[in-house]
């Protein structure tokens, strides 16, 4: 059925996801041939690539196994503290990665290369898979297990045949962000000194002022970011069904007993979090405790704070209006074009900020001037970087509103529009609203792009923290650091909360 | 999706942004960019030196001019990235950098106003640029930093060629990334041509140098014992005593200036351009004659711990002065071939 309103309104949103790639488009075409073909085709590139994909797999495959793992303990089974393992589970995903890994390395010596850095990225990483897969979990039709335990398969074939089969897109979806979420990240990799094309880009617009290079290796990352989503896309079975049949009374699945591996996982969840949530946090003490650099006066920090509220909300605002057509498109006119708008939402999504931030200055200079170096131009850099995130969301809370709603109140007379309004949203809120939160953490930790393109003068907590550790003024870095995190951690529990570990009958 | 349909796509894209712009915000912007060449006691300010060094000056500036000061801090490379990038309609008026190389850059893009001939005569013409586009504001002497502990005054290189043989097989630092470590190589370029320069890059990467980011994780790690050397600017180790509460003489982390106009004491300046847009704008020559003033001078030589580059403000206690440094006759204008330096360090394997 057409929707052209709704088809415009994603095609302006998938324009901001493209701005990123038309730019490079256009200095790609300055640059020559010759001088890419020169720049991209040489051993260090491949080395660069190679070592890249090494650790998306590497990360990705970890971060898969761990939120699965934590998911299930937190939702499956008579885990002790479940619920406050639930919440402290999804946590680290508020700690930026540069935090994470200056901690890491100022406690660890020699902490450092390529699996120090794999490490931290998972660490910091894994409840993107951990969050969707322990929403899945609670929400996933206990009777096909119900079935497939009458029909004599124990408990844990059960969860390996049926269960986890069950959650796969949940485990698709996380995982893929967590593919593109590594790609892209500079802070861990530059701190440990792992040269992946990410580092190579910010390298060579260090080494000699060098942009063409930059931009040469940032296409190269482009073409690894077609090829991951091309592999997801082949890993989804076609005319697989995932939703529940018929409506039935949701109840609580049984949950297994762990038995004598209790304290093993007790120990082994335990064990993550303090790494991942404990070493920040000590070293954040350690931060306060040494060092004697002026730690900043309380009211500059504060300004920081209220600077990054206002452009962390308008960034998600911007974001998730945006994502709102990509998102209902896709999952309520499913077809060629919105199969390409989400595909191409994710396109820039690997790309590091610094580029982002390269392309919206070159934007904002030459198209839209008057937003130049204003907090609109910011939170547009925002909505480019992270509207896979909210894309994501909204298609699946739309994908779980039953059409069928829709459809009778269409057969009722009521308007597209009104239905929209009336019916689709709503029923999609908590979705969206989960997005929301999602996108609002990221962009509070985001760096390269808001350091191009804040307004002059303006500082956030991110670039406050930045202009410290810049000069090893960590004892002036910690608060803003410790700050940074302690907002973040507020959308991230409620994350985690409406994921349903929080509620008695639910997890 | 094919090109003929991608472009439709794209304009209609632009345009809806475009309408998102005019309904937005900001128009001060676009009046700034036409700013005319009279007082409007207001100046921007793109400083890729870190607001912690920086700020004190720009605040007394602008408490004594009654001029207001946007600053935008950043890295340098970064900032020169930035301003290329925004190419004439940079709202930017002055450019403050750390090192030469990135003035350099922006300069070469065309972007600076040449500066008046009686700024650029209040500092020597070793520190400036030789067209007039940019003049340095401080020096800063590339050194060897080196734990006492680990390295005995006896066992100091008399030249940084020697960091290649045997017995520093593993023990010195280098920020090959950093841009001060970029005009040093290529000052050894200038001074002894490619080719010992690439055997130079060669046998540190054979001599298994340590890489870091940036200078202050080199004197951070031979000051904690972690390194027993490595090549930085002479200012780091005042920057880690403040930070730790002591005084540079209770560290154990040393500089070593090598002798001889040896290239590894190489005197490189921070700097200062003007934007072509600002070239007549008395508020910012008010701002650039101030750098150049005794005060603040006297700020850089005391709280930073770098070299005044005027006459008649001294150098801080405890450091040896410029001219007793015996320093190597560089022309910072010869150090503009930065490009063919940073595929000489990609080639090394040292990044």
């Amino acid at each position: 059925m057409p929707r052209p309103a709704l088809a415009c309104a994603a095609l302006l949103a998938i324009g901001v996801a493209l701005l990123p790639l038309a730019y490079l488009g256009i200095r790609a075409a300055e640059a020559g041939g010759d001088r890419i073909a020169g720049e991209l085709i040489t051993g260090r590139t491949g080395e660069l690539v190679v070592r890249s994909v090494a650790l998306a797999a590497v990360v990705t495959a970890a971060c898969t196994v761990l939120g699965v793992a934590a998911a299930f303990l937190v939702t499956r089974t008579d885990l002790p503290a479940r619920r406050l393992f639930g919440v402290l589970a999804a946590l680290p995903l508020a700690v930026p990665s540069y935090v994470a890994t200056f901690a890491w390395v100022s406690t660890v010596g020699g902490f450092e290369g390529f699996w120090a850095a794999a490490l931290v990225l998972t660490l910091v990483s894994y409840p993107y898979v951990y969050l969707p897969v322990a929403a899945a979990l609670v929400g996933v039709d206990p009777a096909q297990e119900e079935v497939a335990r009458s029909l004599g398969r124990g408990p844990w074939r059960t969860t390996v045949g049926v269960t986890l089969r069950e959650v796969r897109p949940a485990v698709a979806a996380g995982a893929l962000l967590v593919a593109l979420y590594v790609l892209s990240d500079f802070g861990a990799v530059s701190i440990l000194r792992v040269e992946v094309l990410t580092r190579a880009v910010f390298t060579s617009i260090n080494l000699g002022f060098d942009r063409t290079g930059a931009l040469v290796l940032a296409i190269a990352l482009v073409a690894l970011t077609a090829l991951v989503l091309l592999a997801e896309q082949l890993s989804r079975r076609r005319a697989a069904r995932y939703a529940r049949l018929g409506g039935g009374t949701p109840r609580p699945p049984t949950r297994l007993r762990l038995g004598r591996s209790r304290r093993a996982a007790v120990l082994g969840l335990a064990g993550v979090i303090g790494a991942a949530l404990g070493v920040p946090a000590l070293s954040l003490v350690r931060w306060f405790g040494v060092g004697v650099s002026r730690p900043g006066s309380l009211g500059e920090l504060a300004d920081a704070a209220g600077n990054s509220l206002q452009v962390a909300l308008l960034g998600t605002a911007l974001t998730m209006v945006l994502a709102l057509p990509v998102g209902l498109l896709s999952a309520r006119a499913p077809g060629l074009l919105s199969v390409a708008l989400d595909r191409l939402a994710y396109l820039s999504h690997a790309l590091p900020g610094l580029v982002i931030g390269l392309s919206l200055v070159f934007f904002g200079i030459n198209v839209a001037y008057p937003l130049y170096q204003s907090v609109w131009l910011l939170a547009l850099a925002y909505a480019a970087l992270f509207l896979p995130l909210a894309v994501a969301a909204v298609g699946a809370a739309a994908a779980q509103a039953p059409p069928g709603l829709e459809e009778v109140a269409r057969s009722l007379g009521r308007r597209r529009a009104y239905v929209l309004r009336t019916v689709t949203v709503p029923l999609a809120a908590p979705g969206i609203g989960a997005g929301a939160a999602l996108v609002f953490l990221t962009c509070m930790k985001e760096l390269p792009a808001t350091l191009l393109l804040r307004p002059t003068g303006m500082d956030t907590l991110a670039t406050g923290l930045w202009k410290h550790t810049s000069v090893a003024a960590y004892a002036a870095a910690a608060p803003y650091a410790a700050l940074l995190v302690l907002i973040a951690s507020v959308p991230t529990w409620w994350l985690s909360a409406r994921t349903g570990v929080l509620t008695r009958t639910g997890g | 999706m094919s090109t003929s349909r991608m472009r439709p796509l794209l304009a209609s894209a632009l345009g809806g942004l475009l309408a998102l712009g005019a309904t937005g915000c900001a128009a001060e912007n676009a009046a700034q960019a036409e700013a005319e060449a009279v007082s409007d006691e207001k100046i921007t300010v793109y400083s890729g030196r870190s607001e912690d060094l920086v700020k004190p000056v720009l605040d007394d500036f602008q408490k004594a001019s009654g001029i207001t000061v946007e600053v935008r801090y950043g890295d340098t490379a970064q900032m020169a990235a930035q301003l290329q990038e925004e190419g004439d309609r940079s709202p930017a008026d002055v450019f403050l950098a750390q090192d030469a190389g990135a003035l350099g850059a922006v300069a070469g893009r065309g972007l600076f106003a040449r500066l008046p001939g009686e700024v650029l005569d209040k500092v020597p013409a070793a520190y400036r640029d030789e067209g007039g586009e940019w003049v340095g504001v401080t020096g800063r002497v590339r050194t060897m930093v080196y734990d006492t502990d680990r390295v005995a005054a006896a066992d100091l290189p008399e030249s940084v060629f020697e960091l290649t043989e045997p017995e520093w097989k593993g023990r010195v630092g280098i920020a090959p990334t950093n841009g001060s470590f970029q005009a040093f190589i290529t000052a050894m370029r200038v001074e002894h041509g490619d080719q010992r320069t690439e055997e130079f890059l060669a046998g540190l990467k054979a001599n298994d140098a340590q890489i870091r980011e940036g200078n202050a994780p080199i004197v951070a790690d031979v000051n904690s014992g972690k390194l027993a050397s490595g090549l930085v600017n002479h200012y780091y180790v005042y920057e880690l005593a403040k930070e730790e509460g002591t005084s540079v003489e209770a560290l154990k982390a040393k500089n070593h200036f090598f002798p001889d106009k040896n290239i590894g004491s190489l005197v490189n300046v921070s700097g200062v351009g003007v934007l072509d847009k600002a070239d007549d704008d008395p508020d910012v020559r008010e701002f650039v004659d101030y750098l150049l003033g005794t005060q603040a001078q006297t700020y850089f030589a005391e709280d930073t711990y770098e070299y005044p580059l005027i006459d008649g403000v001294r150098t801080a206690p405890g450091l040896p002065s410029l001219s007793s440094l015996n320093a190597p006759d560089i022309d910072l204008d010869d150090l503009d071939d930065l490009a063919t330096t940073v595929e000489m360090i990609k080639e090394s394997g040292l990044v």
